[in-house]
């Protein structure tokens, strides 16, 4: 068990947005929820999966939304200290810790809010090891964990309450309840006991996006490349290096989704490379040929000091590497990557690890 | 005969360079006075001693007014906020600001129902009896500035135009600033910069009026355009309505002219002035510039502006008798009455700097009896900050030229540590000469339909509106260049398809001896 203070909550907000791979939300606006939440009511204990009684009760906090939506439409404080409260009105079950859905962007902080309101520790662990745009794309799926009962709460004060006969159905009726929101809702959803939060989930996911954030403000504080820091801290796979040249965005159906274009630079110069986004990065192509593709990660991080570049704000200028790290072994499984490699997404093309791409 | 006249308005010297071409004929530093316009004339008249005003094309003006001005949290007006959004959201206007601006600015925060959804429509009606009773309090509160923002107003700017007109219906006296006309995407981040642009137009105004009489005072009957952060140029009328817009200019022009004076384009230049020293680098003879959301004195804000780190040293800056402290607080303008250089009794960081052997100016034999050990742990702890500066403007652990310019570039000349730097002989004036090579710029920002044509079309024939815009604005045909896209899609706007783009161009304006074209 360890406290999360103000810079452990900076570290794991810098670290959040590259293991978003794009996407998740601005962390900068859940570490704002979750510090304002801190300042208000308190520290928040961190505790590992282990250390969590097999009989406890959690269950994982999350936004839901478009996240070019977010910086906008700010999420509230109010639905994220009121969405556990409405889960239990409807359930009649207390949970004693509350725990990231995915460990990309804003929603590996604002779990942080409803535990401090509540008095209750954050379990460090996640269901992705990184973000994805679904809410069934979740290790818990990979072992039959059901996301429902779930509640979701907006800003316009309505509650859903949601029983799904799977993982997908709960996926569908929720983003057609964040879209009449307006695009923007907290949820609680996946409750699980102790023991199934052992089997399930993406242990030390907190802590790996704090080790990634540390990485990257050492390596800047000692002018050695953040982006090589990151790549040998991960056992990742420098896909590329150039300019942002166009960029294609749209929201639908409550997603950012959209393409980057790229022209190379030094090593990669008269190449180019294009990155596929809904709300995360799910593709990447090189002079046409697909590279890396989901359930790994792809990032775009700046070049020069590695700040990790949400798709949301990528935009014409940048000047980027761009980095396929390895998925948590959960998704490199058959199971899943049926549920979260490039098929699922659209994309005609079979999985291959993005370390087995040699430059 | 077209020269170009530069001015620097700094926070302690007014530096006012003539250039034919990149020629410089003349250049100048004379003190900045309380009221500007007596030292910028000052400034003019010296180098135009030997020119034909008729024979001046433009004028350029830069200033680090406005950004001294909110460093400080000096001359800044109050700011009543008002931010259309439905619900009320918890996160409030400079939730993230620092503590000393806050006062300053004010807390006057009103939420009001309205705003739009991510696709434009309506997020809720405007609260127009709402929004008249914060009229009224705004009214009662005396304060003459509103920075108004909606949520999502870069997407659909109505409800803050609805909302622009009923204020200045209730309150005809006041100024508003919208969000979407100053910042990108990013509520925080536009709200910020939008409440930074209305606590400075009252110092604006006064400012910008007197650039305009004093220009004419000197018989100057040419353009007069002030340096933007990007390092292209607007008119006065249009800064008087967006100082936010110059804030980050300073750098920007020593930086250029840093690069301009020595011919290196990859360096870290280090500007020291009167009241602060900004640190940066230069890339391909231009600022690097801040990708991600960017720090102005504390305050996050999303427009593009160079990455620089400003420092309180400078030659004005107080030094403790025990030289242990140096700053933050600095004489600033008053400098040649009151340091001790100048018959003054406050020690500040040129008398030490001169009382170790830097280039002399005042009486240096007023400054000959400072405890040396003093003057030595001055200089230390002076040397040791630029010093952290640098290391934190370079990317990587290699060796980098250090260009040092501005008034107070020689004052660094003695300080311990600092070695291999290159002060270029026109250091003190690189400023002017930066504003001088300021560029001509062109924007589009526009809603297209995408009836009957693609958004790659409309993308290309924005970009090639800019291009125009620029060159019609001064810049060369073989020069110019887009320098920042973005388009923003609008998917239920009449039930069509439609996409905000906004586009921005530039180029240098052509100089006079074209030998060859400058790749820069």
């Amino acid at each position: 068990m360890r406290i999360i203070d103000e810079e452990a909550l900076n570290d794991i907000t810098t670290g959040s947005t590259v293991l978003g791979s794009g996407g998740g939300g601005d962390p900068y606006v859940g570490m704002l929820l979750a510090r304002d939440a801190i300042r208000r009511f308190g520290p928040v204990q961190l505790v590992d999966v282990d250390e969590v009684p097999d009989t406890a009760n959690m269950v994982f906090i999350a936004g839901i939304g478009a996240p070019g939506v977010l910086i906008e439409k700010l999420p509230r404080a109010a639905e994220y200290e009121r969405v556990l409260g409405q889960l239990e009105r409807f359930t009649g079950t207390t949970y004693d810790y509350v725990c990231p859905a995915e460990a990309g962007g804003l929603n590996a902080v604002t779990p942080f809010a409803t535990a401090a309101a509540r008095g209750l520790p954050v379990v460090d662990a996640d269901g992705m090891g990184r973000a994805f745009p679904h809410l069934e794309m979740v290790t818990p799926t990979l072992y039959g964990g059901s996301a429902t009962p779930f509640v979701m709460v907006d800003e316009h004060g309505n509650t859903m309450f949601l029983e799904s006969t799977s993982n997908a159905w709960s996926e569908e009726y929720a983003r057609a309840a964040v879209l009449a929101s307006g695009a923007n809702a907290a949820m609680a959803l996946y409750p699980m006991t102790g023991a199934e939060a052992k089997q399930r989930l993406v242990r030390g996911a907190l802590t790996l996006a704090q080790d990634l954030g540390r990485t990257i403000r050492e390596a800047r504080a000692a002018h050695t490349s953040p982006v090589d820091a990151v790549l040998e801290q991960q056992g990742g796979v420098l896909l590329f290096t150039g300019k942002v040249e166009e960029v294609e965005r749209r929201n639908e159906r409550g997603w950012t989704i959209g393409q980057a274009h790229l022209s190379g630079l030094d090593g990669d110069r008269d190449h180019t490379m294009t990155i596929h986004f809904q709300n995360e990065n799910l593709a990447a192509e090189r002079d046409g040929a697909m590279v890396a593709t989901s359930p790994d990660l792809i990032m775009a991080l700046e070049l020069d000091t590695g700040t990790p570049i949400p798709a949301e704000e990528i935009r014409y200028g940048y000047r980027v590497a761009v980095l396929g790290l390895p998925a948590d072994p959960h998704w490199r499984t058959a199971a899943g990557i049926e549920l979260a490699g490039p098929r699922r997404f659209g994309y005609e093309h079979d999985y291959r690890p993005v370390e087995e791409f040699a430059g | 005969m077209s020269y170009r006249i530069g001015i620097d308005v700094g926070g302690t010297n007014t530096d006012a360079v003539v250039l034919d071409g990149r020629e410089v004929l003349a250049a100048t530093k004379t003190p900045t006075t309380e009221d500007v316009t007596i030292g910028i004339l000052a400034a003019l008249t010296d180098v135009l001693r030997d020119v034909d005003t008729a024979d001046v094309s433009s004028v350029f003006i830069g200033t680090t007014h406005f950004i001294n001005a909110i460093a400080q949290a000096r001359g800044l007006e109050q700011v009543a906020v008002v931010r259309l959004a439905t619900p009320p959201q918890s996160m409030l206007p400079m939730l993230d600001w620092p503590d000393h601006l806050k006062p300053v600015v004010g807390d006057r925060f009103y939420v009001c129902a309205g705003g739009a959804q991510f696709d434009g429509r309506s997020l809720g009606e405007l609260d127009e009896v709402g929004l008249r009773a914060i009229a009224k309090q705004i009214a009662e509160s005396g304060v003459r500035h509103i920075a108004l923002s909606s949520v999502f107003s870069t997407v659909n700017p109505e409800p803050e135009l609805a909302a622009e007109r009923l204020l200045l219906d209730e309150l005809p006296d006041v100024t508003v600033t919208r969000s979407g006309l100053v910042g990108r995407v990013g509520l925080l981040e536009r709200e910020n910069a939008t409440i930074l642009n209305a606590a400075l137009l009252g110092l604006a105004g006064r400012v910008i009026d007197g650039l305009e009489q004093v220009v004419a005072q000197a018989g100057i009957h040419a353009p007069v355009l002030l340096s933007q952060n990007d390092g292209t140029v607007m008119t006065l009328d249009r800064a008087r309505s967006f100082p936010i817009f110059t804030i980050a200019s300073g750098p920007t022009n020593s930086m250029r002219g840093a690069a301009l004076l020595t011919g290196i384009d990859d360096a870290v230049v280090v500007d020291v002035g009167g009241t602060t020293t900004d640190v940066g680098l230069l890339q391909n003879g231009f600022p690097r510039e801040s990708t991600v959301a960017m720090s102005l004195a504390g305050v996050r804000s999303n427009f593009r502006i160079p990455d620089v780190l400003s420092m309180a040293l400078g030659g004005g800056t107080l030094v403790s008798a025990d030289g242990g402290t140096v700053g933050p607080e600095s004489v600033g303008y008053r400098i040649t009455s009151q340091a001790r250089l100048f018959g003054g009794d406050t020690l500040t960081f040129s008398d030490v700097a001169v009382a170790a052997g830097a280039a002399p100016m005042g009486d240096p034999g007023r400054v000959a009896d400072l405890d040396p050990t003093a003057v030595r742990r001055a200089l230390e702890v002076a040397a040791d900050r630029v010093a952290q500066a640098v290391e934190k403007a370079k990317l990587q652990a290699s060796a980098t030229p250090v260009i040092v310019v501005g008034g107070g570039a020689p004052l660094l000349a003695v300080a311990p540590g600092l070695t291999d730097l290159v002060i270029p002989e026109q250091a003190g004036v690189a400023n002017a000469v930066g504003a001088a090579f300021a560029e001509a710029g062109g924007e589009v920002d526009r809603v297209y339909n995408l009836l009957g044509s693609s958004r790659a079309e409309a993308l290309a024939e924005a970009k090639a509106e800019a291009i125009a815009r620029a060159v019609e604005a001064g810049a060369d045909l073989g020069q110019v260049r887009v320098v920042d896209a973005d388009d923003v899609p609008l998917t239920h706007l009449g039930g069509g398809s439609a996409v905000h783009i906004r586009v921005k161009a530039a180029g240098p304006f052509p100089t006079s001896n074209s030998e060859t074209p400058e790749r820069n």
